[in-house]
């Protein structure tokens, strides 16, 4: 399972970074979105898979007994999916107004707030 | 030493957004209620560091789950300064906002974003959790998206693309970090992660999570060479958004490189070693940026980043005297850079234009403004006494002391360079003979305005003037300040004892 997770990984930061190296504003967000993936399963990963129990103590026993799963890493990828889903729809509906108003979905053709001097 | 009243800043901030909501399309309203609010808040943070400077590190662990396990907000003195001089420097915003932003742009929702924005810097500040700063972060990264777009000028949105870009990315990138820290000290209490991280044997994984923070960081708080986002994007929305992103957001990066290299990753020679040289960089990038510029927002943009490579220069020396610099340097710059975005608003105001070619004249017609304008213009060089001389002295003291000839170089290049673009505006835009420029048929000119309007101008930058004037002639308190600062950055065991409590070995 680690193994299959760690291709994954490589896999969605790899696309990832491909697509925000391409031209293309639209092909640029895919590109966040995907290393955003990757990242989450990242955590996932680097919080340790484990095979166990939900992480509830029995109210017959004061600590755990049984192999149980870590529920932060959960949390915190609950979270940074949240906050990517957020910033990630901000940015979906920015690159629709700049193409409306600029007319163009070419990253090298917005270069007039930099090469003005 | 458990209080949940230092979370009164950030509730604060939160309780004049959402109520600023109601009030919508009252733009009149959202005005005098953001002043309140924001006078208000410059009281909360003076309390609260007036209550930190006597009684020491102050902490609240949420949900009372005790570190390393529940979120745990930590005001220390870095927090608290940093609290107290943004919220003088939002209370500036604040007014100069009021005078400053058309009705229309205001009723897109200018006040309340702003003081959402305030509200993660704030909360960014006081958190003592790394995921949890991550999430401050993104509240501030969103807030700052929404206040570059709005109006949706052409060039705003062109600007935008890049700032959005960008900014994903450093977060994705601080993710990873966190994600790894993680992974290898199963905690992510930043006291608790300063003691597990010392014991990890492979200090290349360490270094590799340095790396990825450094990264992060540097784009947020534009460093050399992930800082060409700035000038392409900082000059484009109004005056009074530029000044609030130009005098806060770029320190939020520093601070939390101050943060997190304090805590989790002192003393390492490969990092050293390599801030140093992007600090050398960063300052000489940034000032050659501002010498071949005619625009004067894109001018005050890079002087922005070559300024935080002054403050990198604190952070690579690491050693007391270095992090005062940086301290007092952070302080210093807050304020100054804040009010040179209102002096580049005020001319575009008064001329219609912020290119320092067609400009000229000013001095002959508003000699009591320029000044004024004359104030944060040479705080910014550090001519002395003013504000900006102090902390230079500290880092090329402690660069020679650690014989870093690179650095001692840089920072009297940059320096100079300063002084040479401030000289340059100077005689451009004020003591040159300006000619008459083509004024807009129906534009509204500094001339044309009533009173009250304004001294919403001038007030805020008379206010942030006697701020730095204050840093600059009382010194002494400044400097007694950011040596206690620099005390604990070098020896945060107090942070520790005080986050973690009895649970020391």
């Amino acid at each position: 399972m680690e193994l299959l997770l760690i291709f994954i990984i490589g896999l969605l930061h790899a696309s990832g970074l491909y697509m925000l190296l391409r031209r293309s504003m639209f092909k640029m967000i895919i590109g966040l979105i995907l290393l955003g993936n990757g990242v989450n399963l990242l955590i996932f990963l680097l919080g340790r898979l484990t095979k166990g129990n939900p992480p509830v103590i029995e109210s017959s026993a004061k600590v755990f007994t049984q192999i149980y799963a870590d529920p932060l890493p959960q949390a915190l990828i609950l979270t940074a999916i949240v906050i990517g889903f957020g910033l990630q729809s901000f940015a979906i509906i920015l690159i629709k107004r700049v193409y409306q108003v600029l007319g163009t979905d070419d990253l090298d053709e917005l270069n007039s707030t930099d090469e003005e001097i | 030493m458990n209080n949940p009243y230092i979370l009164s800043p950030i509730i604060l901030q939160l309780a004049a957004a959402v109520i600023l909501m109601f009030f919508w399309y009252k733009p009149k309203i959202q005005k005098v209620l953001s002043i309140i609010f924001s006078i208000a808040a410059v009281g909360v943070a003076g309390y609260l560091f007036s209550y930190i400077w006597t009684n020491g590190i102050m902490i609240t662990q949420s949900g009372n789950w005790k570190a390393p396990f529940g979120i745990t907000f930590v005001a220390d003195l870095l927090a608290v300064t940093l609290v107290l001089v943004s919220s003088i420097a939002a209370l500036g915003v604040s007014i100069f906002a009021a005078g400053s932003m058309r009705e229309e742009r205001l009723k897109f929702g200018y006040y309340p974003v702003f003081h959402f924005l305030v509200m993660g810097l704030q909360g960014a500040f006081l958190t003592g959790d790394i995921f949890n700063l991550y999430v401050w972060f993104e509240v501030i990264i969103i807030s700052s998206f929404v206040l570059m777009t709005l109006g949706g000028k052409k060039a705003q949105l062109e600007g935008a693309i890049k700032y959005v870009s960008l900014n994903l990315l450093a977060s994705s990138l601080f993710l990873i970090g966190i994600g790894f820290l993680y992974g290898l000290t199963g905690t992510l209490n930043m006291a608790d992660l300063s003691l597990k991280v010392k014991e990890i044997e492979n200090i290349g994984l360490v270094n590799v999570t340095g790396g990825l923070l450094l990264v992060a960081f540097g784009i947020k708080s534009a460093i050399f060479p992930m800082y060409f986002w700035l000038p392409a994007s900082y000059h484009t929305p109004p005056s009074a958004v530029t000044a609030i992103f130009g005098g806060l957001l770029t320190k939020v990066g520093v601070y939390a490189m101050l943060r997190t290299f304090s805590l989790i990753f002192g003393g390492d020679e490969f990092m050293t070693v390599t801030i140093s040289i992007i600090a050398a960089l960063t300052i000489v990038g940034g000032a050659f940026g501002a010498m071949s510029h005619r625009h004067l927002s894109k001018i005050f943009g890079y002087l922005i980043i070559s300024h935080i490579g002054f403050m990198l220069v604190g952070i690579s020396i690491f050693t007391e005297v270095a992090l005062m610099g940086t301290v007092f340097y952070l302080v210093h710059d807050i304020i100054v850079k804040t009010n040179l975005f209102m002096v580049s608003g005020l001319v575009l105001k008064i001329n219609g234009t912020q290119d320092i070619k067609d400009l000229g004249g000013l001095y002959k017609s508003y000699p009591l403004l320029s000044l004024l304008m004359a104030i944060p213009l040479f705080s910014v060089v550090g001519i002395p006494p003013l504000s900006g001389f102090w902390a230079k002295i500290f880092f090329v003291q402690s660069a020679l002391e650690v014989k870093d000839y690179l650095l001692v170089t840089s920072v009297i290049l940059g320096s100079f360079l300063t002084l040479w673009v401030i000289g340059k505006v100077w005689s451009e835009v004020f003591w040159k003979n300006g000619e008459d420029l083509p004024k807009v048929a129906n534009g509204k000119y500094f001339d044309s305005l009533n009173t009250a309007n304004k001294w919403s101008f001038v007030f805020p930058m008379v206010f942030l003037s006697l701020a730095s004037l204050y840093i600059g002639f009382g010194a002494k308190h400044v400097i007694n300040l950011s040596q206690k600062i620099a005390a604990d950055l070098v020896d945060p065991s107090s942070y520790i004892q005080v986050v973690l409590q009895n649970q020391l070995p």
